[in-house]
């Protein structure tokens, strides 16, 4: 039912570092088309930095990345979002002063065509552009079931339903690749099981690549095609979840069990 | 024995025309006549979309064609489970253009109570609203050996369901629009043969009590009882009603689409079940229904709104709204009010009520109803003191909603109205509201025991609820038949119409009224600790605890006046003049849920606490002026704790009925 496809997507041999702190070390890894990814690991372990490294939120001192068959050092956000690159953060990186609708809207602001002056017009064809847009914002209001917050100013929405919204703003990059930054956190069981349903959906529907970051071991073994696993900055695991559960370093990782011999 | 009946339209006025006996006859007749008008709205992807009659009409008939190419015969049930959406409206009326009978289920219902209602229906074909609904239906299919086939509205997250009796909506009406390519004459043949005599809808009651029991209505039940209300009501065209309500209740299905059909207003549903009080905003429907529990929060959101609000808009809420109790709901009712008092509501209009109004989308209401079970007074006149004219309608399924609706400019917030025109109230000797109605069902669905129970040989037709028709020809609902009971020397004894009459007052939050099978009717009162405190202290008085606070005599004073004035009120009513209150105490403790004398839905549970305070209803009724009790307490924190008190009884003075000629208490 699934068609996962080749990787569109390769870390090589990605090393990062803080001055003395080393986050990253020789980590290797493909994401491929259509698939769910989770990437695990205990704090610490270079999760997140890896997402940062993949958006080019960070340069790695070494190893290259691999998008769309180009392959560089340094990717910036800015390229990263215009090649179809989405993301959402640990911490909502909402505008909390702007409706839910409105950041939504920011979401589509690299595929608009009018320059700000068109746009303050608001006449012409900008104003044909933004309706289409506004048409699109719509379609994910929709989607993500957020219609009677359309209105309301994020700030004021709880923290489940903010974090609804910035899935909503990454979904109207129409990314190729999404990549969520624990998506789940600080959720109550009812508000996981509908992101999750999310998350599914979206991979679904709109055949988005998916890689997210998580710690609810239940999450990731339900919805994940593949799981990474990260530790010390280093990936000790790289695997379908039934596998990976099982595997005896990631128990040690996850249980802080010292290696033997 | 009283007979209550409005007078105004014949019943000869009501009956149907022949065409339009039916609603695919009335939705053809209205796309020829009225073909551009709107008939349906529904906010989709952030914009209100509409339909014409006329193109409500195509949906309908492209829909029926297409259930006609799966199979779908007369006498076949159509299953609909989902929100209010135009595409289940529409396959309502296709169903009956077939000569089919809608059945729709509480969507929210679980699978093995839609399993029920389907099974007992013998349903075989199924409109679901989205891929919730089918998950159900898919659950219960095994069990369900006559359904043949399923049709979803919207198709999200349904592309992998593979089966053969799933179809889409849009492929059912493409289906349908192939079939009367060759068929051209089928549909226009099937709805002619259709009759008012014939079943238009089942309507499965909720039933509290064993299982739900399927009220089948005729066309000729449920278009004579619309008509009905809306010739009285003043229905127009260019009314606007929001859909909200569960599909699977009768008054939806009459207030949105019955009436819509009959009147031409345009119904519109809105964009999610979270969305109801941003789009009742937008859209200002004109005409509006809800039970007394929505009234209720949006009440409660209101004043928890304004008790936010910066100090000058509370003392302006504050102020006016005082002057709105005063004078508002007088002046709706078209009642003379001094000048003064109609000056200063003009200027709270423009400070306060219409803003107010405007926010809960209430700005356009000429006619609200609120049914279902008995409305806090203090809600009522809220709404009817800030202009809205909110009315109680009283009915059931099994009349096709209408047996009794407060007219305008004769509102008695105790009363539930006269009779709709056609309707015939009677009061059986054990109290029960008995009636008679061209709306009358046709029976319940293989259910014959049932049926027979409800409907006599006389044609009348048994409701449950024990009532009265007062001397202004007024209906007041009292309780459900099977709690009234009867004094000693028989006199007629409601006790939950005495409680709420007491509760009424503000200083009384709760009240047990005893009288069955005694010789007198006595109350055990619990005062309401806010109103008395913040009372006492206005009046100077000191008190310690509680307890302190209802033994003190000028509180029994207070409770007294109230206890008089609901005599007052019973005297004015015959049937109730021989059970006023002769004696009556005010308790020690708060009746609490924790205790177990309160359900947690905040209703006093007679008979638990009839025994625990036994020793104190004994002395009610021995004549002693004083009881004591020791009762065992909950605290919040769990704890037990142990009351005692010694309460004081007063005697009460029963009220002479009212000399004919005065003018009886409101």
């Amino acid at each position: 039912m699934k068609r996962i496809g080749q990787p569109i997507l390769k870390a090589d041999h990605i090393s990062l570092s803080f001055g003395g702190v080393k986050a990253l070390a020789d980590i290797s890894l493909e994401i491929r088309a259509h698939e769910i990814l989770a990437i695990i690991g205990p704090n610490g372990a270079g999760k997140t930095s890896m997402l940062n490294v993949i958006n080019g939120f960070y340069h790695p001192q070494e190893g290259t990345i691999t998008w769309k068959g180009a392959t560089r050092r340094r990717m910036r956000p800015h390229q990263a979002a215009e090649q179809g690159i989405a993301r959402t953060f640990q911490n909502v990186a909402l505008f909390r002063g702007m409706t839910t609708l409105d950041n939504i809207m920011t979401g589509r602001l690299l595929r608009m065509n009018r320059n700000f002056l068109w746009q303050a017009l608001h006449w012409g064809p900008a104003l044909k552009e933004e309706l289409a847009h506004r048409a699109f914002a719509e379609r994910i209001i929709d989607f993500l079931e957020i219609q009677a917050i359309r209105k309301i100013p994020v700030g004021q929405l709880p923290y489940g339903l903010q974090k609804r919204v910035e899935l909503g703003r990454a979904l109207a990059m129409e990314p190729e690749l999404l990549l969520l930054d624990e998506p789940m956190a600080g959720m109550n069981v009812e508000e996981k099981e509908d992101m999750s349903r999310f998350v599914l959906d979206v991979n679904d529907e709109f055949g988005t690549t998916i890689a997210l970051i998580e710690h609810d071991m239940g999450v990731v073994m339900d919805i994940s095609d593949r799981v990474v696993v990260l530790d010390y900055g280093r990936k000790i695991a790289d695997g379908p979840p039934e596998v990976v559960r099982t595997d005896r370093d990631v128990i040690d990782a996850y249980l802080g069990v010292p290696h033997e011999g | 024995m009283a007979v209550a009946q409005t007078e105004g339209a014949s019943p000869a006025a009501l009956q149907p025309g022949p065409a339009l006996d039916t609603f695919p006859k009335l939705l053809l007749d209205r796309a020829r006549r009225h073909g551009d008008r709107p008939a349906m709205r529904e906010k989709e992807l952030g914009i209100w979309q509409s339909w014409s009659w006329a193109a409500a009409a195509r949906e309908v008939e492209d829909f029926a064609t297409g259930l006609a190419g799966l199979g779908f015969r007369r006498g076949d049930k159509l299953g609909i489970a989902g929100d209010n959406r135009p595409r289940l409206y529409w396959a309502m009326t296709a169903a009956q253009c077939l000569g089919g009978v809608p059945v729709p289920v509480y969507q929210d219902s679980v699978a093995a109570e839609m399993e029920f209602v389907l099974a007992h229906a013998e349903v075989r074909f199924i409109l679901a609203e989205d891929q919730e609904q089918v998950d159900k239906l898919l659950s219960i299919r095994e069990r369900l050996p006559l359904l043949e086939a399923i049709v979803y509205d919207d198709p999200r997250g349904m592309r992998h369901y593979a089966y053969p009796f799933l179809h889409a909506f849009d492929a059912v009406q493409e289906r349908g629009r192939r079939f009367a390519a060759a068929n051209p004459d089928f549909l226009a043949g099937e709805i002619a043969k259709g009759k008012g005599a014939d079943l238009a809808i089942m309507v499965y009651t909720s039933g509290t009590t064993g299982q739900p029991k399927g009220v089948m209505l005729t066309f000729d039940n449920v278009i004579i009882m619309a008509r009905s209300a809306i010739a009285s009501e003043g229905l127009r065209e260019d009314d606007e009603v929001l859909a909200y309500l569960p599909m699977a209740w009768v008054g939806d299905h009459v207030f949105s689409f019955a009436q819509s059909y009959c009147a031409g207003f345009c119904v519109s549903c809105p964009e999610s079940g979270a969305t109801v009080m941003i789009d009742l905003k937008e859209l200002g429907p004109t005409y509006f229904f809800a039970p007394p529990r929505i009234w209720e929060n949006i009440l409660t959101q209101v004043m928890i709104r304004m008790e936010d609000a910066a100090w000058l808009k509370r003392e302006l809420f504050r102020y006016f709204l005082g002057v709105a109790r005063r004078a508002g709901s007088r002046i709706l009712g078209k009642e003379t009010v001094p000048l003064k008092d109609r000056l200063l509501y003009a200027i709270g209009d423009v400070l306060v009520y219409g803003p107010l109004r405007n926010a809960l989308g209430m700005s356009r209401i000429r006619l609200a109803y609120t049914a279902g079970e008995a409305i806090g007074p203090d809600i009522f006149t809220f709404y009817r003191s800030l202009g809205v004219n909110i009315k109680q309608l009283y009915g059931m399924t099994e009349c096709s909603v209408f047996l009794c609706i407060q007219p305008d400019g004769a509102v008695k917030p105790d009363a539930v109205g006269t009779p709709v025109p056609g309707v015939e109230i009677k009061i059986a000797e054990n109290g029960e509201v008995l009636y008679r109605s061209p709306g009358v069902f046709a029976g319940y669905y293989k259910n014959l025991a049932a049926t027979a129970e409800a409907k006599r040989p006389d044609g009348w037709v048994h409701s449950g609820d024990a009532g009265f028709l007062g001397a202004d020809g007024h209906l007041r609902i009292v309780d459900r038949a099977k709690d009234v009971g009867k004094l000693k020397d028989g006199t007629l004894f409601a006790p939950k119409f005495i409680e709420n009459k007491l509760k009424f007052f503000p200083w009384i939050k709760e009240a047990v009224a005893f009288g069955a099978e005694r010789a007198f009717a006595a109350a055990l009162i619990n005062v309401d600790a806010d109103a008395v405190r913040n009372w006492a202290e206005r009046a100077g008085i000191t008190y310690g605890s509680y307890q302190e606070l209802a033994g003190l005599e000028p509180v029994y004073d207070l409770v007294a006046d109230c206890v008089d004035q609901v005599n007052r009120d019973l005297a004015s009513e015959p049937h109730l003049a021989g059970s006023q209150i002769r004696r009556f105490l005010i308790l020690h403790k708060e009746l609490d849920a924790d205790d177990g004398e309160l359900t947690r839905t905040r209703k006093v549970r007679r008979a638990f606490i009839a025994e625990r305070f036994a020793p104190l209803v004994d002395a009610l009724y021995s004549g002693a002026m004083s009881a004591q009790i020791d009762s065992e307490v909950t605290f919040e924190d769990g704890r037990t704790g142990r009351l005692k008190a010694e309460l004081k009884i007063r005697d009460a003075k029963p009220m002479p009925a009212p000399a004919p000629a005065a003018q009886p208490a409101a």
